[in-house]
């Protein structure tokens, strides 16, 4: 970990991590992959906004309608630097990835990207919003859905390699919110190119824990959120290849995404408010500015750096556990801080919660990715999910709980 | 186990009775067994729990409710509870039980249970206070209520052909 790295220090920005729970239990928050905290810079930038410049964007002529604007545009502004865009019309603002991810499988099926005989390639190991938009769209197209595998480790199969002359898109995660694989997506991306495929990186795990440069990885568009990421919740980023972006027709149809509209027909405006029709995300870009200009003082090196050392800590003092198995990578290797298990002889739902009586928040279920979960040959898994202000003593506190659970249930 | 830690958040022995930890423990008439008037197949999209269950008529009578449950221990003790209560009544019966079954868990902890009606059920009161869980106790429920529409209608059906 890095010397520059005060996680003490860190934990006083999100004051939400001070809560005492019930029975004066101090919280445990260990569901950041779900949705991470706030720090108290992101939350009194959104009520700066609020309460001295809200206005509504682009339209109102008068001067709290130019600090709005301002305001969120800054916020595209931040987000294109955090991630390398080329040029800050590179990012759309949606609300959320799910939303990123089926504006892409719309676009690209209206403008006939895919049809009868063609073929979508995802991999099996992703969050349900990277499937059902992609399913959809073969139902739409007559196209055929393909996937990548997964090895009996949790890797992303790179050997029985799905794409071919037949592919016309590829969309894949970049770090599985279940298993924490980080997958090599620079090598499907490269395999993509060399068959003309569209490729789409799932990048919502990936954002929050990693250093991320768009430009250098190649992909044609790239999805995240806002929330996992310190952010609030309301907004999610598409970044897209602007001269792609620009030869895409519309998504959502309505205000500040037309040039000129008449009763017959309408002319659209170029990218990004092409795909940001309505009212944005205002606040929400204001705070996710912030967040990104949190991270960037953290250092996404040190976050990465931080989550690597407690996700290694977690695997050593889980496999301790008997009964406990880890589903996923059991090495901090290429993984990130997400640690999914089973426990025999006490379902998930138990687990959580039983953590949950001991003030330790996870996730139990099948964290929207059912097809990974079957896979394995489970239904459902506990999830504990880690993130920059996570301490060892709160891996401690999980260690210790489970194994309070497995007594409980007499497992 | 142990159900002593009382300072625990929620109170989370108020949830896990010993009487829900033993039906859990020995479901009361699991598994899928032959025939039957009608079979559903009842998911909680949230959490993913699943079951598969028949239901089994003589007349009006609930002759044998069978499942194959897959969840989290409220969700098979309740289907264990349930099965108990309805089987060898009849559907009318079955269903007033599901009834004051679902009024206590939708109650948020204001409703008293009759133990009588209840027997066992009662046991998930506690449910009733965590309302995440309280899908987990109606599972099993629903799945009964919707086979036992399903085949008492299958019956009516079949008697107005005859």
């Amino acid at each position: 970990m890095s010397a520059t790295y005060d996680v003490a220090r860190v934990r006083e920005d999100f004051p939400i991590l001070q809560r005492r729970l019930a029975g004066d239990l101090p919280l445990v928050y260990l569901d950041s992959a779900n949705t991470s905290q706030k720090p108290r810079q992101v939350v009194d930038a959104i009520d700066a906004h609020y309460l001295a410049h809200n206005a509504n964007v682009a339209r109102a002529m008068h001067q709290l309608g130019a600090e709005a604007s301002e305001a969120f545009e800054l916020g595209r502004t931040k987000v294109a630097g955090f991630i390398g865009a080329s040029r800050r019309e590179e990012v759309v603002f949606t609300k959320n990835a799910s939303e990123a991810i089926n504006l892409v499988a719309r676009v690209l099926g209206d403008a006939g990207a895919v049809g009868p005989g063609d073929e979508i390639v995802i991999s099996q190991m992703e969050h349900h919003s990277n499937i059902v938009p992609w399913q959809l769209l073969a139902e739409r197209t007559g196209a055929t859905l393909r996937w990548f595998g997964i090895t009996p480790e949790g890797r992303l199969d790179l050997e029985d390699d799905p794409i071919t002359e037949r592919t016309k898109i590829v969309a894949v995660t970049w770090v599985s919110n279940m298993l924490g694989t980080i997958n090599p997506v620079a090598e499907v991306v490269a395999r993509a190119k060399a068959v003309g495929a569209y490729t789409l990186i799932d990048a919502s795990q990936a954002v929050p824990q990693i250093p991320v440069d768009v430009a250098a990885l190649g992909a044609d568009f790239v999805a995240f959120t806002g929330h996992k990421m310190v952010g609030p919740t309301g907004i999610g980023v598409l970044h897209g290849r602007y001269d792609l972006l620009a030869s895409l027709p519309p998504f959502l149809g309505g205000g500040e995404m037309i040039e000129t509209v008449t009763m017959e027909r309408s002319t659209f405006a170029p990218p990004p408010a092409r795909f940001e029709a309505g009212t944005p995300p205002i606040a929400q870009s204001v705070g996710l500015g912030a967040a990104v200009d949190y991270l960037t003082a953290l250092g996404m090196e040190n976050v990465a750096a931080h989550e690597q050392a407690i996700t290694a800590y977690a695997l050593e003092r889980l496999v301790e556990i008997d009964g406990l198995t880890v589903v996923g990578p059991k090495e901090a290797v290429d993984r990130g801080g997400a640690i999914s298990f089973t426990l025999d002889g006490v379902h998930p739902h138990d687990v959580a919660q039983l953590l949950d009586s001991k003030g330790v928040a996870v996730r139990a279920g099948h964290h929207c990715a059912k097809p990974a979960h079957a896979h394995f040959g489970v239904q459902s898994t506990t999830r504990a999910s880690f993130y920059l202000y996570t301490t060892e003593a709160e891996i401690d506190a999980l260690v210790d709980s489970i194994w309070h659970t497995k007594k409980y249930f007499g497992a | 186990m142990t159900n002593s830690a009382n300072s625990d958040a929620m109170n989370v022995d108020s949830l896990y009775q010993e009487i829900i930890l033993d039906h859990y423990k020995h479901p009361h008439g699991a598994g899928l067994r032959d025939g039957g008037d009608a079979e559903v197949h009842h998911v909680n999209p949230t959490c993913g729990d699943e079951i598969t269950l028949r239901v089994h008529l003589d007349g009006d009578v609930v002759r044998d409710v069978s499942y194959d449950a897959e969840g989290c221990s409220i969700s098979q003790a309740s289907a264990s509870v349930m099965n108990e209560l309805v089987v060898g009544h009849s559907v009318a019966d079955g269903f007033a039980t599901l009834d004051a079954f679902q009024a206590l868990m939708q109650g948020k902890g204001q409703v008293e249970p009759d133990e009588d009606v209840l027997e066992d059920g009662i046991a998930f009161a506690g449910v009733a206070q965590f309302p995440a869980r309280v899908k987990c106790a109606l599972l099993s429920w629903m799945a009964f209520k919707d086979a036992a529409t399903q085949a008492t209608g299958a019956q009516a059906a079949g008697k107005d052909a005859s």
